[in-house]
Protein backbone atom coordinates (compact mmCIF):
# COMPACT_ATOMS: atom_id res chain seq x y z
CA UNK A 1 0.00 0.00 0.00
CA UNK A 2 1.53 3.48 -1.14
CA UNK A 3 1.10 6.02 -3.54
CA UNK A 4 0.63 3.65 -6.17
CA UNK A 5 -2.53 2.68 -4.94
CA UNK A 6 -3.56 6.35 -5.45
CA UNK A 7 -2.58 6.44 -8.52
CA UNK A 8 -4.34 3.17 -9.27
CA UNK A 9 -7.81 5.14 -7.41
CA UNK A 10 -7.11 8.39 -9.21
CA UNK A 11 -6.35 6.96 -12.85
CA UNK A 12 -9.73 5.73 -13.30
CA UNK A 13 -11.22 9.18 -12.66
CA UNK A 14 -9.29 10.48 -15.16
CA UNK A 15 -11.18 9.64 -17.96
CA UNK A 16 -13.90 11.42 -16.93
CA UNK A 17 -11.96 14.78 -16.25
CA UNK A 18 -11.90 17.93 -18.46
CA UNK A 19 -8.51 18.34 -20.02
CA UNK A 20 -7.47 20.60 -17.16
CA UNK A 21 -8.21 18.14 -14.83
CA UNK A 22 -5.84 15.11 -16.89
CA UNK A 23 -3.42 17.98 -16.41
CA UNK A 24 -4.02 18.79 -12.79
CA UNK A 25 -3.50 14.88 -12.09
CA UNK A 26 -0.65 14.60 -14.04
CA UNK A 27 1.13 17.79 -12.12
CA UNK A 28 0.10 15.85 -8.96
CA UNK A 29 1.43 12.96 -9.47
CA UNK A 30 5.10 13.83 -11.24
CA UNK A 31 5.78 16.50 -9.14
CA UNK A 32 4.46 16.34 -5.87
CA UNK A 33 3.62 12.61 -5.15
CA UNK A 34 7.30 11.75 -6.89
CA UNK A 35 9.29 14.16 -5.79
CA UNK A 36 8.22 14.07 -2.30
CA UNK A 37 8.86 10.19 -2.53
CA UNK A 38 11.91 10.02 -4.62
CA UNK A 39 13.89 13.58 -3.28
CA UNK A 40 11.98 15.70 -0.39
CA UNK A 41 11.55 12.09 1.59
CA UNK A 42 15.91 11.70 1.98
CA UNK A 43 16.26 15.03 2.83
CA UNK A 44 14.49 15.31 5.76
CA UNK A 45 15.24 11.59 6.76
CA UNK A 46 17.39 12.70 9.53
CA UNK A 47 15.53 15.71 10.08
CA UNK A 48 15.85 14.55 14.16
CA UNK A 49 19.48 13.46 14.52
CA UNK A 50 20.83 15.87 12.48
CA UNK A 51 19.50 18.61 14.54
CA UNK A 52 22.18 19.76 16.57
CA UNK A 53 22.17 21.73 19.76
CA UNK A 54 24.74 23.70 21.20
CA UNK A 55 24.64 21.68 24.72
CA UNK A 56 25.26 18.29 26.57
CA UNK A 57 21.75 18.47 28.38
CA UNK A 58 20.11 15.81 28.19
CA UNK A 59 16.33 16.43 26.55
CA UNK A 60 17.43 19.73 25.04
CA UNK A 61 17.74 18.64 21.88
CA UNK A 62 14.70 17.12 21.85
CA UNK A 63 12.43 19.62 23.38
CA UNK A 64 13.72 22.07 20.97
CA UNK A 65 13.69 20.05 18.05
CA UNK A 66 9.67 19.74 19.03
CA UNK A 67 9.20 23.10 19.72
CA UNK A 68 10.32 24.24 16.46
CA UNK A 69 8.98 21.58 14.31
CA UNK A 70 5.64 20.31 15.94
CA UNK A 71 4.72 18.77 12.70
CA UNK A 72 7.64 17.93 10.11
CA UNK A 73 7.02 19.50 6.49
CA UNK A 74 7.53 16.13 5.04
CA UNK A 75 4.60 14.74 7.12
CA UNK A 76 2.25 17.97 6.05
CA UNK A 77 2.91 17.24 2.64
CA UNK A 78 1.96 13.68 2.53
CA UNK A 79 -1.28 14.93 4.42
CA UNK A 80 -2.08 17.68 1.66
CA UNK A 81 -1.70 15.18 -0.92
CA UNK A 82 -3.88 12.82 0.43
CA UNK A 83 -6.58 15.37 1.59
CA UNK A 84 -6.26 17.11 -1.91
CA UNK A 85 -6.92 13.80 -3.91
CA UNK A 86 -9.81 12.59 -2.00
CA UNK A 87 -12.53 14.99 -3.60
CA UNK A 88 -11.77 12.74 -6.58
CA UNK A 89 -12.77 10.12 -5.04
CA UNK A 90 -16.83 11.70 -4.61
CA UNK A 91 -16.23 11.66 -9.16
CA UNK A 92 -14.91 8.17 -8.77
CA UNK A 93 -18.15 6.92 -6.24
CA UNK A 94 -20.43 8.94 -8.62
CA UNK A 95 -19.65 7.73 -11.99
CA UNK A 96 -19.96 3.76 -10.18
CA UNK A 97 -23.49 4.74 -9.53
CA UNK A 98 -24.03 6.18 -12.57
CA UNK A 99 -22.88 2.53 -13.68
CA UNK A 100 -24.12 0.11 -11.64
CA UNK A 101 -27.81 2.17 -12.96
CA UNK A 102 -27.03 1.45 -16.12
CA UNK A 103 -26.20 -2.43 -15.47
CA UNK A 104 -29.47 -2.77 -14.04
CA UNK A 105 -31.32 -0.87 -16.70
CA UNK A 106 -29.79 -3.69 -18.85
CA UNK A 107 -30.42 -6.76 -16.91
CA UNK A 108 -33.63 -6.08 -16.69
CA UNK A 109 -33.93 -5.41 -20.81
CA UNK A 110 -35.05 -2.07 -20.71
CA UNK A 111 -35.31 -0.81 -23.98
CA UNK A 112 -34.33 2.66 -23.74
CA UNK A 113 -30.56 1.25 -22.89
CA UNK A 114 -28.83 1.59 -25.81
CA UNK A 115 -25.74 -0.76 -24.76
CA UNK A 116 -25.28 -4.26 -26.46
CA UNK A 117 -23.93 -5.75 -23.77
CA UNK A 118 -21.81 -5.36 -20.29
CA UNK A 119 -18.13 -4.63 -21.16
CA UNK A 120 -19.72 -1.23 -23.23
CA UNK A 121 -21.57 -0.25 -20.09
CA UNK A 122 -18.07 -1.08 -18.00
CA UNK A 123 -16.50 1.33 -20.85
CA UNK A 124 -18.31 4.34 -20.99
CA UNK A 125 -17.13 7.90 -20.61
CA UNK A 126 -19.65 9.77 -18.79
CA UNK A 127 -20.60 13.56 -19.52
CA UNK A 128 -20.04 16.06 -17.15
CA UNK A 129 -23.19 17.30 -17.04
CA UNK A 130 -26.76 16.50 -14.75
CA UNK A 131 -25.39 15.40 -11.63
CA UNK A 132 -22.62 14.91 -12.27
CA UNK A 133 -21.17 17.89 -13.16
CA UNK A 134 -22.60 19.31 -9.43
CA UNK A 135 -20.31 16.60 -8.15
CA UNK A 136 -17.29 17.64 -10.23
CA UNK A 137 -17.52 20.73 -9.59
CA UNK A 138 -17.72 20.54 -5.62
CA UNK A 139 -14.71 18.24 -5.82
CA UNK A 140 -12.80 21.05 -7.79
CA UNK A 141 -13.80 23.51 -4.87
CA UNK A 142 -12.77 21.15 -1.63
CA UNK A 143 -9.61 20.99 -3.77
CA UNK A 144 -9.20 24.43 -3.65
CA UNK A 145 -9.86 24.72 0.17
CA UNK A 146 -7.93 21.77 0.70
CA UNK A 147 -4.50 23.30 -1.09
CA UNK A 148 -5.31 26.97 0.38
CA UNK A 149 -5.83 25.58 3.89
CA UNK A 150 -2.74 23.93 4.22
CA UNK A 151 -0.65 26.72 2.04
CA UNK A 152 -1.69 29.03 4.84
CA UNK A 153 -0.89 26.57 7.58
CA UNK A 154 2.68 25.95 6.62
CA UNK A 155 3.08 29.26 6.21
CA UNK A 156 1.46 30.56 9.61
CA UNK A 157 3.17 27.31 11.45
CA UNK A 158 7.04 28.07 9.89
CA UNK A 159 6.47 31.66 9.76
CA UNK A 160 7.01 32.04 6.11
CA UNK A 161 8.81 29.60 3.83
CA UNK A 162 12.19 30.01 4.50
CA UNK A 163 14.28 27.15 6.63
CA UNK A 164 17.09 28.65 8.87
CA UNK A 165 20.40 27.71 9.56
CA UNK A 166 20.30 28.44 13.31
CA UNK A 167 17.39 28.68 15.92
CA UNK A 168 17.98 30.01 19.68
CA UNK A 169 15.68 27.87 21.69
CA UNK A 170 15.40 28.07 25.77
CA UNK A 171 12.84 25.68 26.53
CA UNK A 172 13.01 24.24 29.37
CA UNK A 173 15.44 21.88 30.49
CA UNK A 174 17.93 23.78 28.52
CA UNK A 175 19.99 25.79 30.91
CA UNK A 176 20.14 29.10 29.10
CA UNK A 177 19.56 30.52 25.13
CA UNK A 178 20.97 27.40 23.57
CA UNK A 179 21.72 27.50 20.01
CA UNK A 180 20.35 24.69 17.59
CA UNK A 181 21.32 23.98 13.94
CA UNK A 182 19.35 22.30 11.59
CA UNK A 183 20.61 19.77 8.58
CA UNK A 184 20.46 20.74 4.94
CA UNK A 185 18.48 24.26 5.40
CA UNK A 186 19.23 25.52 1.92
CA UNK A 187 18.28 22.33 0.39
CA UNK A 188 15.06 22.32 2.38
CA UNK A 189 14.41 25.65 1.79
CA UNK A 190 14.63 24.80 -2.09
CA UNK A 191 12.24 21.77 -1.82
CA UNK A 192 9.96 24.35 0.40
CA UNK A 193 10.01 26.55 -2.03
CA UNK A 194 9.49 24.27 -4.92
CA UNK A 195 6.34 22.52 -3.56
CA UNK A 196 4.69 26.14 -2.95
CA UNK A 197 5.21 26.67 -6.27
CA UNK A 198 3.79 23.79 -7.54
CA UNK A 199 0.76 23.92 -5.54
CA UNK A 200 0.15 27.40 -6.58
CA UNK A 201 0.13 25.81 -9.83
CA UNK A 202 -2.24 23.26 -9.37
CA UNK A 203 -4.05 25.91 -7.58
CA UNK A 204 -4.37 28.06 -10.60
CA UNK A 205 -5.19 25.01 -13.00
CA UNK A 206 -8.34 24.18 -10.66
CA UNK A 207 -9.60 27.75 -10.65
CA UNK A 208 -9.06 27.43 -14.43
CA UNK A 209 -11.09 24.34 -14.39
CA UNK A 210 -13.85 25.48 -12.42
CA UNK A 211 -14.08 28.51 -14.40
CA UNK A 212 -14.49 26.52 -17.58
CA UNK A 213 -17.21 24.53 -15.85
CA UNK A 214 -19.25 27.65 -14.89
CA UNK A 215 -18.67 29.04 -18.61
CA UNK A 216 -19.54 25.60 -19.92
CA UNK A 217 -22.55 25.34 -17.74
CA UNK A 218 -23.86 29.42 -18.42
CA UNK A 219 -23.55 28.74 -22.41
CA UNK A 220 -25.42 25.11 -22.54
CA UNK A 221 -28.21 26.68 -20.29
CA UNK A 222 -28.72 30.10 -22.64
CA UNK A 223 -28.30 27.66 -25.91
CA UNK A 224 -31.17 25.24 -24.40
CA UNK A 225 -34.10 28.55 -23.59
CA UNK A 226 -33.03 29.82 -26.83
CA UNK A 227 -33.69 26.50 -28.51
CA UNK A 228 -36.83 25.63 -26.81
CA UNK A 229 -38.15 28.81 -28.15
CA UNK A 230 -37.00 27.75 -31.41
CA UNK A 231 -37.36 24.35 -33.44
CA UNK A 232 -37.00 21.18 -31.40
CA UNK A 233 -34.74 18.35 -31.05
CA UNK A 234 -33.64 16.52 -33.98
CA UNK A 235 -31.00 19.04 -35.06
CA UNK A 236 -30.19 19.06 -31.54
CA UNK A 237 -29.32 15.66 -31.56
CA UNK A 238 -27.27 15.40 -34.26
CA UNK A 239 -25.20 17.99 -32.95
CA UNK A 240 -24.22 16.54 -29.47
CA UNK A 241 -23.23 13.89 -31.44
CA UNK A 242 -21.08 15.34 -33.46
CA UNK A 243 -20.14 17.40 -30.36
CA UNK A 244 -19.42 13.88 -28.37
CA UNK A 245 -17.65 12.57 -31.15
CA UNK A 246 -15.52 15.97 -31.42
CA UNK A 247 -14.62 15.87 -27.89
CA UNK A 248 -13.95 12.25 -27.73
CA UNK A 249 -11.66 12.28 -30.39
CA UNK A 250 -9.63 15.32 -28.97
CA UNK A 251 -9.55 13.35 -25.06
CA UNK A 252 -8.33 10.26 -27.19
CA UNK A 253 -5.55 12.37 -28.71
CA UNK A 254 -4.63 13.67 -25.21
CA UNK A 255 -4.81 10.52 -23.15
CA UNK A 256 -2.42 9.47 -25.90
CA UNK A 257 0.58 12.50 -24.86
CA UNK A 258 -0.66 12.37 -20.96
CA UNK A 259 -0.18 8.40 -21.48
CA UNK A 260 -3.56 8.11 -19.09
CA UNK A 261 -4.61 4.97 -19.63
CA UNK A 262 -7.51 3.48 -17.05
CA UNK B 1 3.11 -9.63 2.50
CA UNK B 2 2.56 -6.48 3.21
CA UNK B 3 -0.21 -3.82 3.11
CA UNK B 4 -0.97 -4.49 -0.13
CA UNK B 5 -2.63 -7.63 0.72
CA UNK B 6 -4.87 -5.45 2.81
CA UNK B 7 -5.89 -3.08 0.53
CA UNK B 8 -6.80 -6.37 -2.23
CA UNK B 9 -8.93 -7.53 0.61
CA UNK B 10 -10.62 -4.37 1.07
CA UNK B 11 -11.10 -4.52 -2.93
CA UNK B 12 -13.04 -7.58 -2.82
CA UNK B 13 -14.91 -6.46 -0.44
CA UNK B 14 -15.95 -3.34 -1.68
CA UNK B 15 -18.29 -5.55 -4.30
CA UNK B 16 -20.75 -6.68 -1.85
CA UNK B 17 -21.21 -3.50 0.33
CA UNK B 18 -24.19 -1.26 0.37
CA UNK B 19 -23.33 2.68 -0.09
CA UNK B 20 -22.59 3.56 3.19
CA UNK B 21 -19.89 0.42 3.15
CA UNK B 22 -18.14 1.72 0.39
CA UNK B 23 -17.32 4.83 1.96
CA UNK B 24 -16.05 3.35 5.01
CA UNK B 25 -13.82 1.45 2.42
CA UNK B 26 -12.42 4.86 0.91
CA UNK B 27 -12.08 6.40 4.51
CA UNK B 28 -10.23 3.37 5.61
CA UNK B 29 -8.00 3.18 2.65
CA UNK B 30 -7.47 7.35 2.28
CA UNK B 31 -7.54 8.57 5.56
CA UNK B 32 -6.19 5.76 7.66
CA UNK B 33 -3.79 3.11 5.59
CA UNK B 34 -2.23 6.29 2.84
CA UNK B 35 -2.13 8.55 5.94
CA UNK B 36 -0.32 5.48 8.43
CA UNK B 37 2.36 3.97 5.61
CA UNK B 38 3.03 7.57 4.29
CA UNK B 39 3.13 9.62 7.33
CA UNK B 40 2.78 8.41 10.72
CA UNK B 41 5.30 5.24 10.70
CA UNK B 42 8.47 7.59 9.56
CA UNK B 43 7.47 9.67 13.01
CA UNK B 44 7.42 6.41 15.25
CA UNK B 45 10.54 5.01 13.41
CA UNK B 46 13.02 6.01 15.62
CA UNK B 47 11.26 6.87 18.64
CA UNK B 48 13.28 4.46 20.77
CA UNK B 49 16.93 5.60 19.79
CA UNK B 50 15.34 9.21 20.34
CA UNK B 51 14.00 8.76 23.69
CA UNK B 52 16.87 10.59 25.97
CA UNK B 53 17.14 10.39 29.96
CA UNK B 54 19.05 12.68 32.03
CA UNK B 55 21.36 10.04 33.00
CA UNK B 56 24.25 8.29 32.11
CA UNK B 57 23.28 4.83 34.07
CA UNK B 58 23.53 1.97 31.61
CA UNK B 59 19.81 0.07 31.32
CA UNK B 60 17.82 3.32 32.88
CA UNK B 61 16.46 4.73 29.56
CA UNK B 62 15.86 1.16 28.27
CA UNK B 63 13.71 0.30 31.59
CA UNK B 64 12.14 3.65 31.33
CA UNK B 65 10.74 3.42 27.72
CA UNK B 66 9.50 0.25 28.10
CA UNK B 67 7.82 1.22 31.09
CA UNK B 68 5.65 4.07 29.60
CA UNK B 69 5.53 2.62 26.25
CA UNK B 70 4.47 -1.12 26.77
CA UNK B 71 2.91 -1.27 22.92
CA UNK B 72 4.13 1.62 20.68
CA UNK B 73 1.28 3.49 19.23
CA UNK B 74 2.12 3.02 16.05
CA UNK B 75 1.87 -0.70 16.31
CA UNK B 76 -1.22 -0.49 18.33
CA UNK B 77 -2.48 1.19 15.02
CA UNK B 78 -1.41 -1.18 12.71
CA UNK B 79 -3.28 -3.96 14.76
CA UNK B 80 -6.11 -1.84 14.65
CA UNK B 81 -6.21 -1.40 10.75
CA UNK B 82 -5.78 -5.37 10.50
CA UNK B 83 -8.63 -6.09 12.99
CA UNK B 84 -11.44 -3.47 11.63
CA UNK B 85 -10.69 -4.74 8.47
CA UNK B 86 -10.66 -8.65 9.17
CA UNK B 87 -14.64 -9.27 9.73
CA UNK B 88 -15.19 -7.92 5.98
CA UNK B 89 -13.38 -11.36 5.12
CA UNK B 90 -16.83 -13.16 6.71
CA UNK B 91 -19.11 -11.06 4.06
CA UNK B 92 -16.33 -12.43 1.25
CA UNK B 93 -16.64 -16.32 2.65
CA UNK B 94 -20.36 -16.01 2.72
CA UNK B 95 -20.83 -14.98 -0.93
CA UNK B 96 -18.08 -17.81 -1.77
CA UNK B 97 -20.18 -20.50 -0.37
CA UNK B 98 -23.48 -19.40 -1.86
CA UNK B 99 -21.55 -19.28 -5.29
CA UNK B 100 -19.94 -23.18 -4.67
CA UNK B 101 -22.98 -24.49 -3.23
CA UNK B 102 -24.49 -22.84 -6.58
CA UNK B 103 -22.22 -24.58 -8.73
CA UNK B 104 -22.96 -28.03 -7.52
CA UNK B 105 -26.82 -28.13 -7.53
CA UNK B 106 -28.84 -25.64 -9.52
CA UNK B 107 -29.17 -21.82 -9.58
CA UNK B 108 -30.29 -21.15 -6.00
CA UNK B 109 -29.75 -17.84 -5.74
CA UNK B 110 -30.93 -14.79 -8.07
CA UNK B 111 -27.99 -13.38 -7.68
CA UNK B 112 -24.80 -14.55 -4.55
CA UNK B 113 -23.70 -11.68 -3.95
CA UNK B 114 -26.97 -9.63 -2.93
CA UNK B 115 -27.40 -8.99 0.60
CA UNK B 116 -30.28 -10.68 1.87
CA UNK B 117 -31.66 -13.70 4.05
CA UNK B 118 -27.87 -15.47 5.56
CA UNK B 119 -25.76 -12.96 4.04
CA UNK B 120 -27.64 -10.45 5.33
CA UNK B 121 -27.07 -12.01 9.16
CA UNK B 122 -23.58 -12.37 8.08
CA UNK B 123 -23.09 -8.65 6.62
CA UNK B 124 -24.83 -7.24 10.33
CA UNK B 125 -22.55 -9.58 12.18
CA UNK B 126 -19.57 -8.14 10.58
CA UNK B 127 -20.64 -4.58 11.45
CA UNK B 128 -20.94 -5.36 14.92
CA UNK B 129 -17.59 -6.55 15.40
CA UNK B 130 -16.12 -3.80 13.54
CA UNK B 131 -17.50 -1.24 15.76
CA UNK B 132 -16.84 -3.61 18.09
CA UNK B 133 -12.89 -3.77 17.68
CA UNK B 134 -12.99 -0.18 16.89
CA UNK B 135 -14.47 0.41 20.66
CA UNK B 136 -12.12 -1.89 21.97
CA UNK B 137 -8.76 -0.61 20.58
CA UNK B 138 -9.85 3.19 21.36
CA UNK B 139 -10.34 2.37 24.75
CA UNK B 140 -6.95 0.28 25.14
CA UNK B 141 -5.23 3.63 23.53
CA UNK B 142 -7.47 5.84 26.56
CA UNK B 143 -6.33 3.30 29.45
CA UNK B 144 -2.62 2.94 27.96
CA UNK B 145 -1.67 6.02 27.50
CA UNK B 146 -3.74 8.04 29.90
CA UNK B 147 -6.49 9.53 27.40
CA UNK B 148 -4.32 10.06 24.28
CA UNK B 149 -1.89 12.32 25.90
CA UNK B 150 1.60 12.48 24.83
CA UNK B 151 4.34 14.45 27.48
CA UNK B 152 7.26 15.70 26.21
CA UNK B 153 8.85 14.51 29.66
CA UNK B 154 8.12 11.91 31.94
CA UNK B 155 9.41 11.45 35.14
CA UNK B 156 11.17 7.37 35.94
CA UNK B 157 12.16 6.41 39.06
CA UNK B 158 12.36 2.07 38.35
CA UNK B 159 15.82 0.65 38.92
CA UNK B 160 18.70 0.64 37.71
CA UNK B 161 17.62 4.35 37.41
CA UNK B 162 19.39 5.36 40.64
CA UNK B 163 16.69 8.28 41.71
CA UNK B 164 13.76 10.37 39.63
CA UNK B 165 15.41 10.85 36.13
CA UNK B 166 13.99 12.70 33.60
CA UNK B 167 13.34 11.40 30.21
CA UNK B 168 12.29 13.19 26.87
CA UNK B 169 10.17 12.20 24.45
CA UNK B 170 10.51 12.93 20.66
CA UNK B 171 8.72 14.78 19.03
CA UNK B 172 5.54 14.89 20.96
CA UNK B 173 3.52 17.50 19.01
CA UNK B 174 3.81 15.52 16.06
CA UNK B 175 2.94 12.22 17.62
CA UNK B 176 -0.20 14.01 19.32
CA UNK B 177 -1.58 15.38 16.67
CA UNK B 178 -1.55 12.13 14.41
CA UNK B 179 -2.77 10.25 17.03
CA UNK B 180 -6.22 13.17 17.49
CA UNK B 181 -6.17 12.21 13.76
CA UNK B 182 -6.30 8.28 14.23
CA UNK B 183 -9.07 9.14 16.67
CA UNK B 184 -11.23 10.93 14.49
CA UNK B 185 -11.29 8.62 11.56
CA UNK B 186 -11.63 5.81 14.15
CA UNK B 187 -14.97 7.63 15.30
CA UNK B 188 -15.85 8.60 11.65
CA UNK B 189 -15.52 4.84 10.80
CA UNK B 190 -17.62 4.02 14.15
CA UNK B 191 -20.98 6.04 12.96
CA UNK B 192 -20.37 5.10 9.27
CA UNK B 193 -20.97 1.73 10.81
CA UNK B 194 -23.79 2.63 12.96
CA UNK B 195 -24.98 4.30 10.14
CA UNK B 196 -25.12 1.53 7.95
CA UNK B 197 -26.23 -0.70 10.79
CA UNK B 198 -29.51 1.11 10.69
CA UNK B 199 -29.90 1.93 7.37
CA UNK B 200 -29.92 -2.20 6.83
CA UNK B 201 -31.89 -3.08 9.67
CA UNK B 202 -34.28 -0.48 8.72
CA UNK B 203 -34.48 -1.21 5.42
CA UNK B 204 -35.04 -5.16 5.92
CA UNK B 205 -37.79 -4.59 8.27
CA UNK B 206 -39.83 -2.72 6.16
CA UNK B 207 -39.43 -5.20 3.75
CA UNK B 208 -40.35 -7.88 5.77
CA UNK B 209 -43.12 -6.20 7.02
CA UNK B 210 -44.64 -4.96 3.71
CA UNK B 211 -44.01 -8.96 2.26
CA UNK B 212 -46.26 -9.66 5.06
CA UNK B 213 -48.82 -7.02 4.36
CA UNK B 214 -49.06 -8.35 1.38
CA UNK B 215 -49.78 -11.77 2.34
CA UNK B 216 -52.51 -10.76 4.98
CA UNK B 217 -54.10 -9.17 1.43
CA UNK B 218 -53.73 -12.06 -0.36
Amino acid sequence: MDWGALHTILGGVNKHSTSIGKIWLTVLFIFRIMILVVAAEKVWGDEQDDFVCNTLQPGCRNVCYDHFFPISHIRLWALQLIFVSTPALLVAMHVAYRRHEKKRQFRKGDQKCEFKDMEEIRKQRFRIEGSLWWTYTSSIFFRLIFEAVFMYAFYFMYDGFRMPRLMKCNAWPCPNTVDCFVSRPTEKTVFTIFMIAVSSICILLNVAELCYLLTKFFLRRSKRAGNSKQQPNHENKEETKQNEMNELISDSCQNTVIGFSS
Amino acid sequence: MSWAFLRDLLSGVNKYSTGIGRIWVAVVFMFRLLVYVAAAENIWKHEHDEFECNIKQPGCENVCFDHFFPVSHIRLWALQLIMVSTPSLLVVFHVAYRETREKHNQKLYKNPGKIDGGLLCTYLISLILKTGLEIVFLVLFYKLYDGFKIPHLVKCDIKPCPSTVDCYISKPTEKRIFLYFLVATSCLCIVLNLGELSYLIFKYSIKCHLKRHVKKQQ
